[in-house]
């Protein structure tokens, strides 16, 4: 263990103590796991029949056809909200009050409101009963509605982490404002959001996992009919939780990646939360 | 607009639900988040371990399978957590469905209060506490006067996004047989089909207040612990 601030590099005694302290936890941790895989083998959780069904090709295909749904909902719903996080991020940086205090309304309550409430509200309003709209669009349309705000103002926080200076050499020989934020700002502030996006793509991946509750396709929705037909609660919810956990690394590990690569090892992103007074623009 | 007038005790009974769903599971997140945190930064590296996998785990997860491994999954292995409805506060008692929503939420919002925390300390610079070091302050007098101070001001506005998302996702207790604010709006919505916008909008705005009401409240504790920061 390096440098730390909350205390000194260990000497003997303490490290004596540390390790007594090690082994305790460790015993504490492994008896804890050991008594979880007693208590699913007890209570007949670890049999082969009830994990069959993710051996047999036909199942695998199944849950790798509602993998796709999923991936799909949250890439579509992440391409749409980069469009409608764009619009209102711009719109929210304007120098007009009556183009910024709409955008600032749209972005705020968007961000404050749960997005199972708004799937809830599209699948009402029009889906059920022969709507025009299928459970999938409504998790797309409210996942690009809550993620877009949530983008439109990762993309503020990120023109207005470009030194201002940029923006005043291109004012200086001349650009004009749009100029400014689409030639100067924009171009650099995609660098510095890159890992926030790629964040937020984990994020509308976990929430079509909601899709559960208005009957939308996906990997939550695939589990009933398995779980039901076979009655493997616990190994059905292992194997669904297992894909999200690994899809999820794989693009916590990409964000990780670009954060190094373009951003260096710079303090991320500040993201104001939601519920905020203030509603600033660049400089 | 009669929706929400004639039903308006629903309404009510629904962000009751809510708001209790949140404060109990906001509270209980809170301490479990700074266990996890302090094993996390601690010098025990089998627990910083532990917890660092525990964290990865669990916000990687949907809250939604969370309450599938609490709600479905964990009663084919015996545990109910029903025993929770013998507790009786007068004539007042827990319900099985609050409790498991409550476990739920709180072990996924755990796992991002933990971060909160430890971004909170990692923000103190390491020459703080070296400085109190060199002038001879024990590990007691160096945490209460010069790291925790300084990490508790650095903490608070990652841990209130972190509460306000936890007040939105009590809505993902509705699935699980609570009648809380989003299920309300269900039930409402299928009651007066004609009405769907009203109830969404009334609906909407109670989140809002609860959101305003911990935003503001963050802020009001940022403007008094401002201080000499910077």
């Amino acid at each position: 263990m390096s440098a730390s601030v909350l205390f000194d590099t260990p000497g003997p005694k303490a490290r004596r103590r540390h390790r007594i302290f090690t082994i305790v936890s460790l015993l504490l941790l492994v008896g804890f796991l050991v008594l979880v895989v007693m208590r699913l083998n007890d209570r007949g959780q670890l049999e082969y029949a009830l994990w069959e069904p993710f051996l047999t090709p036909a199942y695998l295909e199944v849950i790798l056809e509602a993998l796709l749904k999923t991936l799909q909902m949250a890439f579509g719903a992440i391409l749409l909200a980069i469009v409608f996080g764009v619009v209102f991020g711009i719109a929210k940086l304007s120098d007009h009050r009556i183009v910024r205090a709409p955008a600032w309304l749209v972005v705020e309550f968007f961000r404050a409101v749960p997005v199972l409430l708004l799937m809830t509200f599209f699948w009402l309003a029009f889906s059920i009963g022969g709507g025009p709209l299928s459970p999938f669009w409504c998790v797309v349309i409210a996942l690009t509605l809550y993620n877009g705000s949530v983008l439109a103002e990762v993309l503020r926080a990120g023109i207005n982490a470009v030194p201002p200076g940029q923006a005043e050499a291109a004012y200086a020989i001349g650009m004009r404002k749009s100029q400014v934020i689409w030639l100067i700002q924009l171009p650099q502030a995609v660098k510095i959001m890159l890992p926030a996006l790629i964040s937020q793509c984990v994020v509308a991946l976990k929430d079509t996992s909601l899709g559960f509750y208005i009957t939308a396709p996906g990997l939550t929705a695939v589990m009933r009919p398995i779980y039901l037909e076979f009655q493997n609660q616990v190994p059905t919810a292992i194997v669904i939780a297992s894909i999200y956990i690994i899809v999820n690394l794989l693009l916590t590990g990409l964000a990780t990646y670009l954060q190094h690569k373009l951003v260096g090892e710079k303090k991320q992103l500040d993201v104001p939360m939601v519920g905020g007074v203030d509603s600033g623009r660049a400089v | 607009m009669e929706a929400i007038t004639t039903d308006f005790d629903l309404y009510l009974k629904g962000f009751g639900l809510t708001v209790g769903l949140f404060v109990a599971s906001g509270i209980a997140s809170l301490v479990f988040g700074a266990l996890l945190a302090a094993a996390r930064v601690g010098p025990i590296s089998v627990l910083a371990k532990a917890s660092a996998a525990y964290v990865t785990l669990f916000r990687n997860t949907p809250l939604l399978m969370i309450f599938i491994f609490i709600a479905i999954a964990m009663p084919r292995i015996g545990f109910t957590f029903n025993f929770v409805e013998e507790i009786r506060v007068g004539d007042w008692n827990i319900s099985g469905f609050f409790f498991r929503a409550c476990l739920a939420l709180t072990l996924y919002t755990s796992a991002f209060v933990c971060e909160a925390f430890r971004s909170g300390i990692n923000a103190v610079p390491i020459g703080q506490a070296e400085a109190a070091r060199a002038l001879g302050l024990t590990f007691g007098q160096n945490m209460t006067n010069i790291v925790m101070p300084q990490a508790l001001r650095a903490v608070v506005p990652p841990l209130t996004s972190v509460q306000i998302a936890l007040a939105k996702n009590t809505s993902v207790a509705a699935a699980f047989g609570i009648a809380e604010a989003t299920a309300t709006m269900r039930l409402l919505g299928n009651r007066y089909g004609d009405q769907t916008v009203e109830i969404f909008f009334f609906i909407a705005v109670g989140y809002i207040i609860i959101v305003e009401i911990v935003a503001l409240g963050s802020y009001a504790l940022e403007r008094r612990w401002k201080a000499a920061a910077r």
